[in-house]
């Protein structure tokens, strides 16, 4: 039992709890909150197998960006409590059973079938210099196809976003018109 | 259990303890002096006198404005989501905080004075108490890690404290509070981006992460009197100069002090986020306002401006903090004089400015700095 064990514990029960809490809760607010505890818990994890950059950049990127945009969400939104609707798709809940029994299948053949004792790491540090190492020598393939992946999502937002405003101007555009005409036939109709 | 004993390196963690136990007290004096300063220089600004009564000078100020803040009433309104209204100035507080132990306050193995009769009672201590200590005193480091990702851990904490913001916000349930804090992560969202882009131009000049690392890598002068700090570095000055501005400017709209005081603009807002808190919970808002600004001036020092370097700092090593908050308070300074020259930006203005001046800008001094790296590094 050594000290990293018990941190390890911790943040995993921590990640546990808090990933009950985000489909447990019915406030969207609240469930967000959970998933953060969740981010910050596996970068403490991370920390703990002495992978710093994979745990600054889960931090970063996971709970400091995206996160902030589904609460920033949530808040415009201002959604209270989830609404109790009648689900459409009634076939689904058919499939939870047999799913729920699949995962807890694979993960019962996970703990008994895979090595536990933990394998020396190679360099025992996931230190920027390593990353950037592997990153852009043996991975640069599909860390640029990666790359042009999101590139290709930010380009197809704006188009889908640009596209809207397009079909805006042009009913705004055919309102005023309409009201213009109008207005001149009232003007006819009262000369 | 032994293992687990054997495992802990305690000298490693006491001494990172007490070092953020000192620091953090240390950190509270200068935030609560801060506060101060500001009042007392936008008095100056504005011709009149402010607080000079509790002590010589009003030096006792902060710690009359504190008393007060315990022992007003702690209003928690009716409407709000309880939970997430007490949750949101400790969320707030706790990240900014954290930052504190990478800040080179100065250089790695100082003597400490009476560190090695200090180090030689403590092993004593332990002799008699049957244990074997090796401590060592003599030498400190004035920083309590140098970790290999410094400067992404700053980023990533400062990153959390919107969440205090955006919850405060959104649990005091009134239209002012959810107006500041929508505003507030937008801005934050906004200038986040610039400011993590203009400090490339910084690490492709020193070449690594490491708060410690990039302040030894700015060692030495030109000339016998240029600091070879990264502002003032040959080609690599040009970028570096241009990084600068860019992340003053992002860093006082990241802290959201004026000119870019959007989330808290009285006029509109009555105090933004924080309008429903009162007594103790305001004042952690306010202390974080103020820790905050303290850890972007570190930034700034660290990365542009050469750290705790300076003259005669290698013969004298308890200079290295000495310039170091000289360096910090220039920048604290720096903030309280444009609170009392500047107007505020419109909303628009503010947008506009983050999205289609400040990030193009930085985009293109990556560029700029990438170039001059490979041509002359």
């Amino acid at each position: 039992m050594e000290f990293a064990h018990i941190l390890f514990m911790g943040f995993a029960a921590l990640a546990v709890v808090a990933a009950f809490n985000v489909i447990l809760q019915r406030n969207p607010i609240y469930s967000a909150i959970g998933l953060i505890v969740v981010l910050c818990s596996l970068a403490a994890i991370f920390l703990t197998l002495g992978a710093q950059f994979i745990a600054a950049m889960q931090i970063i990127v996971y709970a400091g960006a995206i996160m902030v945009l589904f609460v920033f969400v949530i808040m415009l939104l201002n959604v209270r409590e989830e609404e109790t609707r009648v689900d459409k798709q009634k076939y689904l809940k058919w499939l939870a059973a047999p799913l729920f029994l699949a995962l807890l299948a694979e993960v019962m053949a996970v703990v008994r079938y895979v090595n536990l004792t933990p394998q020396p790491l190679a360099s025992a540090n996931g230190t920027v210099e390593n990353i950037a190492q592997g990153m852009f020598t043996d991975y640069v393939i599909p860390f640029e196809a990666a790359s042009v992946l999101i590139l290709m999502a930010i380009v197809g937002s704006m188009l889908l976003a640009r596209r809207e405003q397009k079909e805006d101007v042009e009913r705004i555009e055919k309102a005023l018109t309409r009201q213009q005409e109008e207005e001149k036939y009232e003007e006819e109709v009262a000369a | 259990m032994s293992s687990l004993l054997n495992s802990i390196d305690f000298q490693y963690v006491i001494g990172a303890l007490v070092k953020i136990a000192i620091f953090w007290i240390f950190i509270m004096l200068v935030v609560a002096y801060t506060v101060y300063a500001e009042r007392r220089v936008l008095a100056v600004i504005q011709n009149r006198l402010g607080p000079n009564r509790v002590g010589w000078q009003g030096l006792l100020q902060p710690f009359a404005d504190l008393l007060k803040f315990i022992f007003k009433e702690d209003i928690i309104p009716h409407a709000v989501n309880k939970w997430l209204y007490i949750l949101a100035p400790i969320i707030i507080l706790i990240p900014a905080m954290m930052v504190l132990i990478v800040y080179p306050f100065g250089p790695a193995d100082v003597p400490l004075p009476f560190g090695a009769a200090i180090s030689h009672a403590i092993n004593d201590l332990g002799v008699k108490l049957g244990m074997t200590w090796n401590i060592d005193l003599s030498h400190i480091n004035l920083y309590v890690t140098n970790m290999n990702v410094g400067l992404l851990y700053v980023f990533a904490m400062t990153g959390l404290g919107i969440y205090g913001i955006v919850i405060g916000g959104w649990a005091s349930n009134s239209k002012y509070s959810l107006l500041g804090g929508l505003r507030s992560s937008a801005q934050m969202i906004s200038y986040e981006l610039a400011l993590s882009l203009s400090v490339i131009a910084v690490l492709i000049q020193a070449g690594t992460l490491d708060l410690a690392e990039i302040v030894n890598r700015q060692t030495g002068t030109y000339l016998g009197f240029i600091p070879k700090w990264n502002v003032f570095s040959g080609w690599m000055a040009l970028p570096c100069i241009i990084a600068f501005a860019i992340y003053l400017i992002s860093a006082i709209a990241e802290t959201n002090r004026v000119p870019f005081d959007l989330p808290e603009a009285e006029t509109e807002l009555v105090a933004g986020f924080h309008t429903e808190y009162s007594s103790l919970k305001f004042a952690l808002f306010f202390m974080a306002e103020y820790v905050n600004m303290m850890t972007v001036s570190v930034l700034a020092t660290t990365l542009f401006l050469g750290g705790w370097r300076g003259p005669y700092v290698d013969d004298i090593r308890w200079l290295g903090p000495v310039y170091f908050l000289a360096k910090v308070f220039f920048f604290l300074f720096l903030y309280i004089w444009l609170r009392g020259t500047l107007p505020r930006f419109r909303y628009d203005q503010l947008m506009n400015f983050g999205w289609k001046v400040l990030l193009p800008a930085a985009l293109f001094n990556i560029v700029l700095a990438s170039v001059i790296g490979i041509l002359f590094l």
